[in-house]
């Protein structure tokens, strides 16, 4: 290692005698380095990302009043009460949750077999290179890829050609909920894959050895030993589907159809055409409530230590 | 070991999962060349020029480069505070200090949209007008656990026994940094940068919160696609985008590997899974 000699035997030097004594503060004084370490980015957190958070909360039980488009700083509770009231709220809210479900518990069987199959069954070769394909999808813009989904479910895109060519007819799942689906599922898919691949890889092969010798079947080791141990990264992974979907507007505006408002969307119209930021906070604090409840179980069930 | 037929199985379900993958962005490199500017398949022919007009464009040109200092801003506010707060969990055991961990981790694991409207919120309350600043700051909030994440792992596997060693033969703080905590740390601190920059160069959602009336390339890009505007040059966008995160990925796999320090094989690819999926 290139430490010159000179660095370490002048004790003399002023700069050198300073850094000496300042690391020696630091030794006898270790709270004070960490307060400097930890000080500056929790103050700025707090200052704007919590600060935000309560200023979300606040606004929300304010309200605009529709001739002067103020908003007017009286405590209410008139947005929640229209967000529940409404059968079209209600429906929108849902729908987001259940759409959200869905590609979670679509991801989670697509990213298993193939987080097993990288992390126990592939050659090292096999296995960085599957381990690149799914790190580039995911390195790649995310417009882009709902984009090309759009082209590709289109009525005259590739996947009714080659239904055609095969002579299946078409299928309509342009701008409908099926292709939010299908879109979610995809960009969110190497997400899942590389929490539930680092679970199943962290397990120790003398745990699969010591069920067989026990007598298990291999079906009887996959639910009881690997299942349970490779559960924080599912979990790990479903906080990612989960929580993108739910606070997503940009698929469900470019690739869904009439009824496939999101959570999301109208909060962006609320800010962004109709002005209505209190009544947006409101909308938004169902996913925020959504998520708090899922991050705490997946705290629970040891998420935090897959990541 | 699996019986073989599991295995079979298991391989050609990644393989299906990999085309699945696949598929889709080997499709759009094909779309830049459509000669056509209806955007059905199959492509009626083949043509470079719509890589001229959006090179040519001044609005791209424009996106592009707001994208790039807010992505290089949020980048460095992220590896300073990031880093830091890495650190401090690392070498200090105090009371709260699980805390910070998802404290660090809500921007991300809370949808997007919540964070967006938060910041939107937050500005309008503080008569903040939105600007580059307000997009940085957005950008940071994300990305300072992506470096956080990076950092902290590879402090974690670094052995606090070696910073005791250089005290011991002498060396005050700046040399034990510079000589022994940083060989540790450069490649994972590039790695999460590339990943932040990387993260912040591609995000909407938040963005146009935070963005007033500037655009940066996804937003403008957003704007394209939903009015069904310039779909050529969107294509033309694509491709080079797609064609470029050939070199993140790349990097970032390299600086994974090359690191002396560490033990080799199994750790280098747990600790590769470890910062990415916090994106």
């Amino acid at each position: 290692m290139a430490v010159r000699a000179a660095d370490l035997q002048t004790p003399g030097r002023p700069l050198r005698a300073a850094r000496l004594r300042l690391t020696g503060f630091f030794w006898s004084h270790p709270w004070t380095k960490a307060l400097l370490l930890l000080g500056p980015p929790l103050l700025a957190f707090g200052l704007v990302y919590l600060a935000s958070l309560v200023a979300l909360f606040v606004s929300s039980f304010w309200t605009v009043n529709p001739f002067t488009t103020e908003i007017e700083h009286a405590w209410n509770l008139g947005n929640f009460r229209t967000i529940f009231e409404s059968p079209a709220y209600r429906t929108i809210a849902f729908r987001t949750i259940g759409i959200a479900a869905a590609v979670t518990i679509t991801d989670a069987i697509l990213a298993f077999p193939l987080g097993y199959f990288m992390a126990r069954v592939a050659r090292p070769r096999t296995r960085a290179m599957l381990f690149v394909a799914v790190l580039l999808p995911l390195w790649s813009s995310y417009l882009i890829r709902v984009y090309i989904w759009r082209l590709i479910l289109d009525q005259d895109g590739i996947l009714n050609w080659t239904l055609g060519k095969l002579g299946l007819g078409s299928v309509g799942l342009a701008y409908s909920n099926w292709a939010v689906w299908i879109i979610f599922s995809y960009v969110w898919l190497p997400f899942m894959i590389l929490p539930v691949f680092g679970a199943l890889e962290r397990i120790p092969e003398s745990l699969l050895e010591a069920s067989r010798d026990l007598g298990a079947g291999g079906f009887q080791t996959l639910r009881r030993v690997v299942l349970p141990l490779a559960l924080p990264g599912v979990v790990a992974g479903s906080i990612f589907t989960f929580s993108l979907t739910l606070g997503d507007y940009v698929t469900p505006l470019l690739a869904g159809g009439a009824s496939s408002q999101f959570i999301g969307n109208v909060v962006y119209q609320s800010v962004g055409i109709s002005n209505n930021v209190p009544f947006a906070a409101a909308f938004a604090t169902i996913p925020l409530a959504v998520m708090a409840v899922y991050l705490l179980i997946a705290r629970k069930l040891g998420a935090f230590e897959a990541m | 070991m699996e019986r073989r037929s599991t295995r079979i199985g298991l391989a050609l379900w990644a393989l299906l999962v990999t085309a699945f993958l696949w598929i889709p962005l080997l499709l759009i490199l094909v779309y830049a060349f459509n000669r056509s500017n209806v955007q059905s398949w199959p492509i009626p022919g083949f043509t470079t020029h719509w890589f001229r007009v959006a090179w040519d464009a001044q609005e791209v040109r424009d996106a592009i480069w707001l994208s790039v200092r807010a992505g290089l801003l949020a980048t460095g506010i992220a590896i300073l505070l990031g880093s830091g707060a890495a650190f401090a969990i690392a070498r200090f055991r105090f009371f709260g200090r699980e805390s910070v961990s998802f404290l660090l981790v809500l921007p991300i694991a809370l949808p997007g949209i919540i964070t967006g409207m938060a910041l939107n919120t937050f500005f309008v309350f503080n008569h903040i007008d939105l600007s580059l600043w307000t997009i940085v700051i957005g950008h940071a909030t994300f990305c300072i656990v992506i470096v956080y994440n990076n950092v902290l792992a590879r402090l974690r596997r670094s052995s606090p026994s070696l910073l005791e060693a250089s005290a011991d033969l002498g060396a005050d703080g700046w040399q034990t940094f510079r000589f022994v905590v940083w060989p540790v740390l450069s490649t994972a601190l590039v790695a999460g940068g590339l990943l932040a920059f990387a993260l912040s160069f591609d995000e909407v959602v938040v963005t146009y919160f935070t963005a007033g009336a500037q655009n940066t390339l996804p937003l403008l890009i957003f704007g394209y696609i939903r009015l069904g505007q310039q779909l050529p040059v969107v294509n033309a966008i694509a491709f080079a985008m797609i064609v470029l995160t050939v070199i993140p990925v790349a990097l970032a796999q390299r600086l994974m590997r090359d690191t002396g320090v560490l033990r080799r094989g199994a750790a280098n690819v747990t600790e590769a899974t470890q910062g990415i999926p916090a994106v």
